[in-house]
Protein backbone atom coordinates (compact mmCIF):
# COMPACT_ATOMS: atom_id res chain seq x y z
CA UNK A 1 0.00 0.00 0.00
CA UNK A 2 1.23 3.31 -0.71
CA UNK A 3 2.08 6.08 2.07
CA UNK A 4 -0.80 8.23 1.31
CA UNK A 5 -3.34 5.65 2.41
CA UNK A 6 -1.69 5.41 6.10
CA UNK A 7 -1.60 8.78 6.13
CA UNK A 8 -5.30 9.15 5.13
CA UNK A 9 -6.03 6.70 7.96
CA UNK A 10 -4.07 8.64 10.30
CA UNK A 11 -6.26 12.52 9.36
CA UNK A 12 -9.43 10.21 9.76
CA UNK A 13 -8.52 9.38 13.47
CA UNK A 14 -7.08 12.40 14.71
CA UNK A 15 -10.70 14.11 12.94
CA UNK A 16 -12.72 11.62 14.97
CA UNK A 17 -10.73 12.74 18.37
CA UNK A 18 -11.00 16.14 17.82
CA UNK A 19 -14.58 15.76 17.12
CA UNK A 20 -15.07 13.97 20.55
CA UNK A 21 -13.31 16.30 22.49
CA UNK A 22 -15.50 19.27 21.46
CA UNK A 23 -18.76 17.25 21.37
CA UNK A 24 -18.12 15.16 24.18
CA UNK A 25 -19.01 16.31 27.76
CA UNK A 26 -17.64 13.02 30.45
CA UNK A 27 -14.30 13.99 30.89
CA UNK A 28 -13.20 10.44 30.81
CA UNK A 29 -14.17 10.25 27.01
CA UNK A 30 -12.29 13.36 26.26
CA UNK A 31 -9.10 11.99 27.49
CA UNK A 32 -9.84 8.78 25.57
CA UNK A 33 -10.72 11.05 22.65
CA UNK A 34 -7.24 13.38 22.97
CA UNK A 35 -5.21 9.49 23.29
CA UNK A 36 -6.75 9.01 19.68
CA UNK A 37 -5.11 12.05 18.34
CA UNK A 38 -2.47 11.27 19.84
CA UNK A 39 -2.25 7.81 18.05
CA UNK A 40 -3.37 9.76 14.69
CA UNK A 41 -0.06 11.70 14.94
CA UNK A 42 1.60 8.94 15.56
CA UNK A 43 0.42 7.33 12.52
CA UNK A 44 1.68 9.75 10.78
CA UNK A 45 4.94 9.99 12.06
CA UNK A 46 5.84 6.84 11.87
CA UNK A 47 4.17 6.54 8.16
CA UNK A 48 6.46 9.33 7.33
CA UNK A 49 9.58 7.52 9.00
CA UNK A 50 8.48 4.23 6.73
CA UNK A 51 8.58 7.44 3.97
CA UNK A 52 12.26 8.19 4.19
CA UNK A 53 13.53 5.50 5.36
CA UNK A 54 14.89 6.89 8.56
CA UNK A 55 14.59 5.94 12.13
CA UNK A 56 13.53 9.82 13.61
CA UNK A 57 9.91 9.61 13.30
CA UNK A 58 9.52 6.33 15.33
CA UNK A 59 11.74 7.51 18.25
CA UNK A 60 8.95 10.25 18.55
CA UNK A 61 6.80 8.32 18.42
CA UNK A 62 7.66 6.55 21.14
CA UNK A 63 8.72 9.99 23.14
CA UNK A 64 4.59 11.10 21.84
CA UNK A 65 3.58 7.73 23.75
CA UNK A 66 5.48 8.85 27.05
CA UNK A 67 3.77 11.96 26.85
CA UNK A 68 0.24 10.16 25.70
CA UNK A 69 1.30 8.07 29.45
CA UNK A 70 2.24 10.77 31.39
CA UNK A 71 -1.07 12.98 30.45
CA UNK A 72 -3.33 9.63 31.18
CA UNK A 73 -1.75 9.68 34.69
CA UNK A 74 -2.29 12.92 35.72
CA UNK A 75 -5.76 13.37 34.09
CA UNK A 76 -6.94 10.31 35.48
CA UNK A 77 -5.72 11.53 38.61
CA UNK A 78 -7.63 14.44 38.47
CA UNK A 79 -10.91 12.51 37.52
CA UNK A 80 -10.08 10.72 40.51
CA UNK A 81 -9.74 13.79 42.97
CA UNK A 82 -12.92 15.77 41.64
CA UNK A 83 -14.65 12.15 41.90
CA UNK A 84 -13.16 12.46 45.67
CA UNK A 85 -14.70 15.82 46.16
CA UNK A 86 -18.13 14.34 45.12
CA UNK A 87 -18.39 17.37 42.13
CA UNK A 88 -19.87 16.35 38.40
CA UNK A 89 -18.14 14.41 36.46
CA UNK A 90 -19.00 16.87 33.68
CA UNK A 91 -17.12 19.44 31.64
CA UNK A 92 -20.26 21.64 31.79
CA UNK A 93 -20.66 21.58 34.99
CA UNK A 94 -16.89 21.93 36.54
CA UNK A 95 -17.06 25.67 35.84
CA UNK A 96 -15.82 27.10 38.85
CA UNK A 97 -12.80 28.86 37.24
CA UNK A 98 -14.98 30.59 34.56
CA UNK A 99 -16.92 33.07 37.62
CA UNK B 1 -1.76 -9.62 1.43
CA UNK B 2 -0.37 -6.70 2.58
CA UNK B 3 -3.16 -4.43 1.03
CA UNK B 4 -5.86 -6.82 2.95
CA UNK B 5 -4.45 -6.65 5.88
CA UNK B 6 -4.02 -3.27 5.45
CA UNK B 7 -7.82 -2.46 4.85
CA UNK B 8 -8.99 -4.78 7.70
CA UNK B 9 -6.85 -2.91 10.19
CA UNK B 10 -7.09 0.69 9.00
CA UNK B 11 -10.94 -0.39 8.55
CA UNK B 12 -10.85 -1.46 12.20
CA UNK B 13 -9.09 1.68 13.55
CA UNK B 14 -11.88 3.75 12.48
CA UNK B 15 -14.24 1.79 13.87
CA UNK B 16 -12.69 1.65 16.84
CA UNK B 17 -12.48 5.55 16.93
CA UNK B 18 -15.84 6.49 16.28
CA UNK B 19 -16.70 3.55 18.56
CA UNK B 20 -15.16 5.72 21.13
CA UNK B 21 -16.24 8.45 20.22
CA UNK B 22 -20.19 7.60 19.72
CA UNK B 23 -20.57 4.65 22.83
CA UNK B 24 -22.64 5.91 25.50
CA UNK B 25 -20.77 4.38 28.62
CA UNK B 26 -17.22 4.72 29.33
CA UNK B 27 -16.29 1.27 29.61
CA UNK B 28 -17.24 0.32 25.80
CA UNK B 29 -15.55 3.96 25.03
CA UNK B 30 -12.19 2.27 26.73
CA UNK B 31 -13.01 -1.36 25.48
CA UNK B 32 -13.31 0.29 21.91
CA UNK B 33 -10.15 2.33 21.92
CA UNK B 34 -8.38 -1.11 22.84
CA UNK B 35 -9.55 -2.72 19.90
CA UNK B 36 -7.93 0.65 18.02
CA UNK B 37 -4.99 0.32 19.38
CA UNK B 38 -4.35 -3.32 18.32
CA UNK B 39 -5.73 -2.37 15.02
CA UNK B 40 -3.53 0.62 14.69
CA UNK B 41 -0.60 -1.62 16.06
CA UNK B 42 -0.78 -3.47 12.75
CA UNK B 43 -0.65 -0.94 10.88
CA UNK B 44 2.70 -0.07 12.55
CA UNK B 45 3.80 -3.46 11.72
CA UNK B 46 3.09 -3.05 8.00
CA UNK B 47 5.05 0.03 8.41
CA UNK B 48 7.97 -2.17 9.60
CA UNK B 49 7.74 -0.43 12.89
CA UNK B 50 8.24 -3.54 14.67
CA UNK B 51 9.70 -2.38 18.45
CA UNK B 52 6.87 0.72 18.23
CA UNK B 53 3.67 -1.87 17.57
CA UNK B 54 5.32 -4.14 20.39
CA UNK B 55 5.01 -0.88 22.48
CA UNK B 56 1.86 0.13 21.37
CA UNK B 57 0.66 -3.38 22.79
CA UNK B 58 2.10 -3.78 25.26
CA UNK B 59 2.48 -0.80 27.26
CA UNK B 60 -0.63 1.31 25.54
CA UNK B 61 -3.63 -1.34 25.40
CA UNK B 62 -1.79 -3.63 27.89
CA UNK B 63 -0.99 -0.75 30.91
CA UNK B 64 -2.49 2.44 30.39
CA UNK B 65 -5.76 0.73 29.13
CA UNK B 66 -6.30 -1.08 32.67
CA UNK B 67 -5.79 2.37 34.43
CA UNK B 68 -8.41 3.28 32.50
CA UNK B 69 -10.81 0.46 33.42
CA UNK B 70 -9.79 1.14 36.65
CA UNK B 71 -10.80 4.28 36.93
CA UNK B 72 -14.05 4.04 35.33
CA UNK B 73 -15.08 1.37 37.25
CA UNK B 74 -14.39 3.49 40.07
CA UNK B 75 -16.02 6.76 38.91
CA UNK B 76 -17.28 6.23 35.45
CA UNK B 77 -21.45 4.80 36.23
CA UNK B 78 -22.21 7.27 38.41
CA UNK B 79 -20.66 10.06 36.07
CA UNK B 80 -22.73 8.35 33.35
CA UNK B 81 -25.87 8.13 34.98
CA UNK B 82 -25.67 11.50 35.67
CA UNK B 83 -25.23 13.08 32.07
CA UNK B 84 -28.66 10.28 30.89
CA UNK B 85 -30.23 12.53 33.97
CA UNK B 86 -29.32 16.00 33.41
CA UNK B 87 -28.94 15.56 29.45
CA UNK B 88 -33.24 15.07 29.50
CA UNK B 89 -33.67 17.49 32.24
CA UNK B 90 -31.83 20.13 30.12
CA UNK B 91 -33.08 19.32 27.13
CA UNK B 92 -37.10 19.58 28.80
CA UNK B 93 -35.80 22.88 30.80
CA UNK B 94 -34.62 25.52 28.71
CA UNK B 95 -33.52 23.46 25.40
CA UNK B 96 -29.87 23.67 26.17
CA UNK B 97 -27.82 23.67 23.07
CA UNK B 98 -26.15 20.17 23.26
CA UNK B 99 -27.33 18.89 19.86
CA UNK B 100 -26.35 22.51 18.34
CA UNK B 101 -22.77 21.22 20.06
CA UNK B 102 -23.11 18.43 18.39
CA UNK B 103 -23.64 19.85 15.28
CA UNK B 104 -20.79 22.37 15.66
CA UNK B 105 -18.38 19.52 16.36
CA UNK B 106 -18.73 17.64 13.37
CA UNK B 107 -18.61 20.74 11.27
CA UNK B 108 -15.26 21.93 13.04
CA UNK B 109 -13.83 18.33 12.27
CA UNK B 110 -14.93 17.93 9.32
CA UNK B 111 -12.93 21.25 8.16
CA UNK B 112 -10.19 19.69 9.86
CA UNK B 113 -10.32 16.33 8.47
CA UNK B 114 -10.49 18.16 5.04
CA UNK B 115 -7.66 20.88 6.16
CA UNK B 116 -5.25 17.73 7.12
CA UNK B 117 -5.57 15.66 4.22
CA UNK B 118 -4.74 18.67 1.96
CA UNK B 119 -2.02 19.43 3.96
CA UNK B 120 -0.62 15.80 4.35
CA UNK B 121 -1.47 14.00 0.94
CA UNK B 122 -1.94 17.46 -1.65
CA UNK B 123 2.32 18.16 -0.66
CA UNK B 124 2.89 17.16 -3.99
CA UNK B 125 5.85 15.02 -2.93
CA UNK B 126 6.39 11.90 -4.52
CA UNK B 127 7.11 9.25 -2.37
CA UNK B 128 4.14 9.68 -0.61
CA UNK B 129 2.67 7.68 -3.54
CA UNK B 130 5.03 5.10 -3.28
CA UNK B 131 6.30 2.38 -0.73
CA UNK B 132 8.56 4.56 1.03
CA UNK B 133 12.27 3.89 1.18
CA UNK B 134 14.00 0.43 0.24
CA UNK B 135 14.09 -2.22 3.05
CA UNK B 136 16.23 -5.31 3.35
CA UNK B 137 14.85 -7.53 6.50
CA UNK B 138 17.67 -8.67 9.07
CA UNK B 139 18.26 -8.38 12.50
CA UNK B 140 19.60 -5.07 12.77
CA UNK B 141 17.55 -3.43 10.19
CA UNK B 142 15.50 -0.53 9.76
CA UNK B 143 12.61 -0.78 12.77
CA UNK B 144 14.05 -3.36 14.72
CA UNK B 145 14.60 -3.10 18.92
CA UNK B 146 18.44 -2.68 18.03
CA UNK B 147 17.72 -0.04 15.71
CA UNK B 148 15.19 1.72 17.41
CA UNK B 149 17.75 1.32 21.23
CA UNK B 150 20.88 2.25 19.12
CA UNK B 151 19.27 5.80 18.45
CA UNK B 152 18.09 6.11 21.73
CA UNK B 153 21.15 6.05 23.05
CA UNK B 154 22.90 7.88 20.58
CA UNK B 155 21.73 10.04 18.40
CA UNK B 156 18.21 10.39 20.81
CA UNK B 157 20.13 10.41 24.70
CA UNK B 158 18.95 13.34 25.07
CA UNK B 159 15.33 12.96 24.29
CA UNK B 160 15.21 9.56 26.13
CA UNK B 161 16.54 11.14 29.42
CA UNK B 162 14.34 13.70 29.10
CA UNK B 163 11.16 11.47 28.53
CA UNK B 164 11.97 9.66 31.51
CA UNK B 165 12.07 12.63 33.90
CA UNK B 166 8.74 13.18 32.44
CA UNK B 167 7.42 10.16 33.19
CA UNK B 168 8.88 10.51 37.13
CA UNK B 169 7.36 14.15 37.33
CA UNK B 170 3.82 12.76 35.97
CA UNK B 171 3.91 9.97 38.80
CA UNK B 172 5.02 12.27 41.05
CA UNK B 173 2.10 14.00 40.01
CA UNK B 174 -0.38 11.76 39.68
CA UNK B 175 0.53 10.95 43.36
CA UNK B 176 -0.15 14.19 44.55
CA UNK B 177 -3.33 14.69 42.68
CA UNK B 178 -5.20 11.60 43.94
CA UNK B 179 -4.01 10.80 47.71
CA UNK B 180 -6.30 11.57 50.38
CA UNK B 181 -6.00 14.77 52.48
CA UNK B 182 -8.07 17.10 54.35
CA UNK B 183 -8.89 20.94 53.88
CA UNK B 184 -11.49 21.76 51.63
CA UNK B 185 -12.49 17.97 50.66
CA UNK B 186 -13.58 17.25 54.00
CA UNK B 187 -15.67 20.09 53.95
CA UNK B 188 -17.11 19.32 50.47
CA UNK B 189 -17.06 15.75 51.57
CA UNK B 190 -19.56 17.29 54.31
CA UNK B 191 -22.06 19.56 52.60
CA UNK B 192 -22.63 16.92 49.91
CA UNK B 193 -23.66 14.41 52.34
CA UNK B 194 -25.15 16.86 54.78
CA UNK B 195 -28.85 15.97 52.96
CA UNK B 196 -29.05 12.66 53.58
CA UNK B 197 -28.00 13.26 57.53
CA UNK B 198 -25.32 10.67 56.99
CA UNK B 199 -21.66 11.44 58.58
CA UNK B 200 -18.85 10.99 55.67
CA UNK B 201 -18.11 7.66 56.32
CA UNK B 202 -14.18 6.82 57.67
CA UNK B 203 -12.59 5.89 54.27
CA UNK B 204 -14.17 8.77 52.51
CA UNK B 205 -10.66 11.15 53.11
CA UNK B 206 -12.34 13.13 56.00
CA UNK B 207 -10.28 16.02 57.48
CA UNK B 208 -9.51 13.87 60.44
CA UNK B 209 -7.77 11.32 58.32
CA UNK B 210 -5.72 13.45 56.42
CA UNK B 211 -4.42 15.10 59.48
CA UNK B 212 -4.09 12.67 61.75
CA UNK B 213 -5.34 11.30 65.28
CA UNK B 214 -4.25 14.35 67.04
CA UNK B 215 -7.94 15.78 65.25
CA UNK B 216 -9.78 12.56 65.22
CA UNK B 217 -11.68 13.63 68.18
CA UNK B 218 -13.28 16.91 67.09
CA UNK B 219 -16.64 17.20 66.12
CA UNK B 220 -17.38 16.10 62.54
CA UNK B 221 -18.81 18.71 59.89
CA UNK B 222 -22.33 16.46 59.34
CA UNK B 223 -23.39 17.37 62.54
CA UNK B 224 -22.60 20.87 63.02
CA UNK B 225 -23.90 21.99 59.56
CA UNK B 226 -27.66 23.14 59.11
CA UNK B 227 -30.43 20.92 57.91
CA UNK B 228 -30.56 20.31 54.37
CA UNK B 229 -32.11 22.66 51.96
CA UNK B 230 -35.71 21.71 50.69
CA UNK B 231 -35.97 20.77 47.33
CA UNK B 232 -32.20 19.63 46.82
CA UNK B 233 -32.25 17.22 44.69
CA UNK B 234 -30.07 13.92 45.72
CA UNK B 235 -27.26 13.44 44.11
CA UNK B 236 -23.56 14.98 43.76
CA UNK B 237 -25.59 17.26 42.75
CA UNK B 238 -23.87 21.12 43.46
CA UNK B 239 -25.61 24.04 44.94
CA UNK B 240 -26.03 26.74 42.64
CA UNK B 241 -23.53 29.63 43.31
CA UNK B 242 -24.66 33.35 44.20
Amino acid sequence: MSIAWYLAVSAIVFTLGAIGVIARRNPLVILLCLELMLNGANLALIAFSRLWGNGDGQILALVVMTVAACEVCIGLGMIVAIHRRRLPIDVDELRELQG
Amino acid sequence: MSAVLFFGAGAGAIAGAIGVVLLRDPFYSVLALVGHLVCLAVLFLLLRAEFVAAVQVVVYAGAVMVLYVFVVAYVGGEGDRFELGQLSERVRSHGFPSSRMRIGGAVLGGALMIELLIAMLGTGLHGIGGHGAGYSPGPRTFGTPAYIGKLLLTRFLVAFEVASFLLLIAAVGAVVLARRRGGLEGEEAGEALAPLGLAPPREAGTMAEGVGPALAAAPRHAEALPAPAAGAPGGPRRKPLP
